[in-house]
């Protein structure tokens, strides 16, 4: 049934065919519609869980890692503040080996506070050993939460499991989603049913100190498994595809990038105005096309080299920044490449932090001003006066 | 004569503690031994979420663990988060049952940094017993001062000095913070009196909703004392009126141990203490006394222990 409805409902609606045990979050704009549904969910009946509210992210993690450390398939969802006070918690998680998901409405973060959407709140708990995907509209995110549950809880992977979305473009915009079936959701998603797990009949000691002797061998496992997601997140989407027909990119997609001399890379909604803009652009002939990163953690670097084979240049469009190092996405990507035997030039632009708007003539300007030429770090759409620099 | 040996075999094994020996505290342990009192007191079926701290480090060092019991440690300042999601799982995945979940912490763990988590947890109403084993100081980390830590202590952040008797502020009320969130059982307890502590236990566990046990464990390396005093001088702290017993149930003080007979003046519990030791080193120290008997004085009069 196709329907006009709310990203966060389409989130709220996924969430609910995937039968989570446990949802347990904090409200936090603009997360808060995702929890509103989901606790409408449950209260209506409509949902069969145990949802709780926490006084604070750090206890709804906890109370999640709890959940999942006693067999159920458990939620939660944040954004910026939330996320960064869950930080420590996440990483245990991850470090325990707990499915959890987790739903991030990316947002920027304070100071000076700030609700609107940029991907700096992911990137800080970027090294943790979650599993990252960004998303580019409401239906990609129905469709990413099934295979978000299927991928954390495979007993090879057992890694938690954060889907991003931008916050307000897509939380709060209503699109036309197709709300699959929940017999398709349960054909295509097992029940969670891990090999271990709190039990009285089976005691068994989570959460041990290792020591330097035990310790690293636990963090190279931590990437070990992060590589082995790699084909399971293509061939999930694959699956997925076969099952319900739609298809969005295993671990990065492309768009008129075949035959294109110069790819535009994000990650999230961006996508779509890049779209737009290579449309706009390919009309007047210019050879360009998109990158879309899906997969951000794991990062599909031999997917990415693939397709960029044909490319002279590689232009970034980055929500977020490493303060003293440069744009966060831009600097992997040209990682990447490095020491590879194509080596395409690499640009980046860095847009839309704390939710400034990103038209497309922006994109289109960057483009003319990069094209044959390296631009690094470059703040797209700043009002210099105010900064206090005369350019 | 190996049929001789093996029935006693069999029977030291049936006798065992869930919470094994082997494990690396201390001699003299207040912590390990309020541990091994608890768990015995609630049974198998029982699922142990523990902080980081000394009974979770010195319990689990990878690849051993001294729990026979399921048991999880998360973070610092998260046990009770956790067992609440615990809880909450067994009852969505129709696992409950009689299964007990416990939530334990230091001091520090439950009355400071956790003191969040575990406000949420006794609001939200979790079948869930919390224990904090208060050793009066962060002892994992090298005995410093915590929101629990007693007036005019000598820890390694609260020293004392040519200036200052330790630590100048006296001790979080951590039992009347607990029961003020209306729940049905809140309880301080002893190693000292172990009957006493295994019965509040059940008690505890016996009592539908969330329930708090604040249980002092004596620690002979932060508290300077000879290790074979942990009972002693768990015992003068009653004694004194320093750590009062009491029981109080939705909010009401229930029962407590009166010290009529066994009241003694705190420096007898001050005094085998080197945390206390500059109390009795100047005139201006002595002076300090009467401040503490002061505090002994007005929990005596709070809860009517003579
Ligand atoms: C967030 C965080 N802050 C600080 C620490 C360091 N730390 C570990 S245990 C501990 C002290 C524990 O004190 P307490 O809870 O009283 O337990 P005890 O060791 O005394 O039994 C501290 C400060 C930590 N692990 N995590
Ligand atoms: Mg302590």
């Amino acid at each position: 049934m196709k329907k006009l409805i709310e990203g966060s409902m389409a989130v709220a609606e996924s969430v609910k065919r995937c039968r989570p045990n446990v949802v347990a979050a904090y409200p936090i704009t603009p997360q808060t519609h995702i929890v509103e549904n989901l606790a409408q969910m449950v209260a209506d009946g409509e949902l069969k869980a145990e949802f709780v509210n926490t006084e604070s992210e750090f206890g709804a993690a906890s109370v999640v890692l709890g959940a999942s450390a006693a067999g159920a398939r458990a939620y939660s969802t944040t954004t910026s503040q939330g996320l960064l006070l869950m930080a420590e918690v996440l990483y245990n998680i991850a470090g325990m080996r707990l499915p959890v998901v987790i739903t991030c409405a990316n947002r920027a973060i304070s100071a000076p506070i700030n609700i609107w959407n940029d991907h700096s709140d992911a990137m800080v708990i970027r090294d943790s050993g979650i599993i990252m995907l960004f998303a580019e509209d409401a239906q990609e995110l129905f469709d990413m939460h099934p295979q978000a549950f299927k991928i954390a809880e495979n007993p090879d992977i057992m890694l938690p499991f954060m889907v991003n979305m931008d916050g307000f473009i897509l939380t709060h915009a209503f699109e036309s989603v197709e709300l699959s079936d929940q017999k398709l959701f349960d054909e295509f998603l097992p029940k969670f049913n891990p090999a271990l797990k709190l039990d009285p009949a089976n005691p068994i000691t989570m959460g041990t100190l290792a020591e330097p002797k035990w310790y690293m061998e636990t963090r190279y496992k931590l990437h070990e498994t992060q590589q082995e997601a790699l084909p399971l997140i293509q061939k999930t989407a694959e699956e997925f595809k076969a099952k319900f027909g739609r298809w969005y990119g295993g671990l990065i997609d492309t768009y008129r990038l075949d035959d294109a001399e110069i790819g535009f890379v994000a990650m999230g909604s961006l996508i779509g105005t890049l779209k737009e803009v290579v449309d706009d652009l390919r009309a007047k002939g210019e050879k360009v096309g998109v990158l879309k990163i899906r997969s951000y953690r794991p990062f599909p670097k031999k997917e990415i080299l693939d397709v960029c084979k044909g490319l002279k240049q590689l232009v970034v469009f980055d929500k977020s920044f490493s303060y003293g190092w440069g744009s966060i996405l831009q600097n992997e990507m040209r990682n990447c490449f490095y020491g590879s035997k194509h080596n395409p030039m690499i640009s980046g632009f860095v847009v839309g932090l704390g939710g400034r708007d990103i038209p497309p003539s922006s994109i289109i300007k960057a483009y003319q001003q990069t094209k044959g030429k390296e631009i690094l770090d470059e703040f797209v759409d700043v009002n210099w006066e105010l900064v206090g620099v005369r350019r | 004569m190996a049929d001789t040996i093996r029935p006693k075999k069999e029977k030291a094994a049936v006798e065992e503690s869930l919470f094994t020996s082997g494990h690396r505290a201390c001699a003299g342990c207040g912590e390990a031994l309020g541990a091994k009192l608890v768990m015995d007191a609630a049974g198998p079926d029982t699922i142990v979420a523990t902080s980081t701290g000394c009974l979770e480090v010195f319990s689990t060092p990878y690849p051993e663990s001294a729990w026979r019991m399921p048991w999880i440690h998360s973070l610092f300042e998260n046990s009770s988060a956790v067992a609440s999601g615990v809880e909450v799982a067994l009852k969505a995945l129709g696992r409950k049952g009689n299964t007990k979940i416990i939530a334990q912490g230091g001091d520090g763990g439950t009355a400071d940094i956790g003191i969040g988590c575990l406000s949420g947890m006794l609001e939200r109403g979790h079948e869930i017993l919390y224990v904090c084993y208060d050793n009066e100081a962060y002892m994992n980390t090298g005995v410093q001062r915590s929101g629990l830590t007693p007036f005019d202590a000598h820890t390694t952040t609260s020293p004392s000095g040519k200036i200052s008797f330790g630590n100048q502020r006296p001790k979080k009320t951590l039992l009347d913070i607990a029961a003020a969130h209306n729940i049905p059982y809140a309880a301080t307890a002893s190693v000292a009196y172990p009957a006493d502590l295994q019965r509040k236990v059940k008690k505890a566990l016996a009592t539908p909703g969330p329930t708090f046990i604040h249980l002092h464990v004596p620690c002979p390396l932060g508290w300077g004392y000879k290790a074979e005093l942990t009972l002693e001088i768990a015992r003068i702290a009653i004694d004194t009126g320093l750590f009062p017993l009491v029981e109080i149930e939705w909010g009401k003080v229930t029962r407590v141990r009166k010290i009529t007979k066994d009241k003694k003046p705190v420096e007898e519990y001050l005094k085998p203490q080197s945390r206390f030791r500059h109390l009795f080193a100047s005139e201006d120290g002595k002076k300090e006394l009467a401040k503490i008997q002061a505090i002994a004085d007005a929990n005596i009069a709070k809860y009517g222990l003579v």
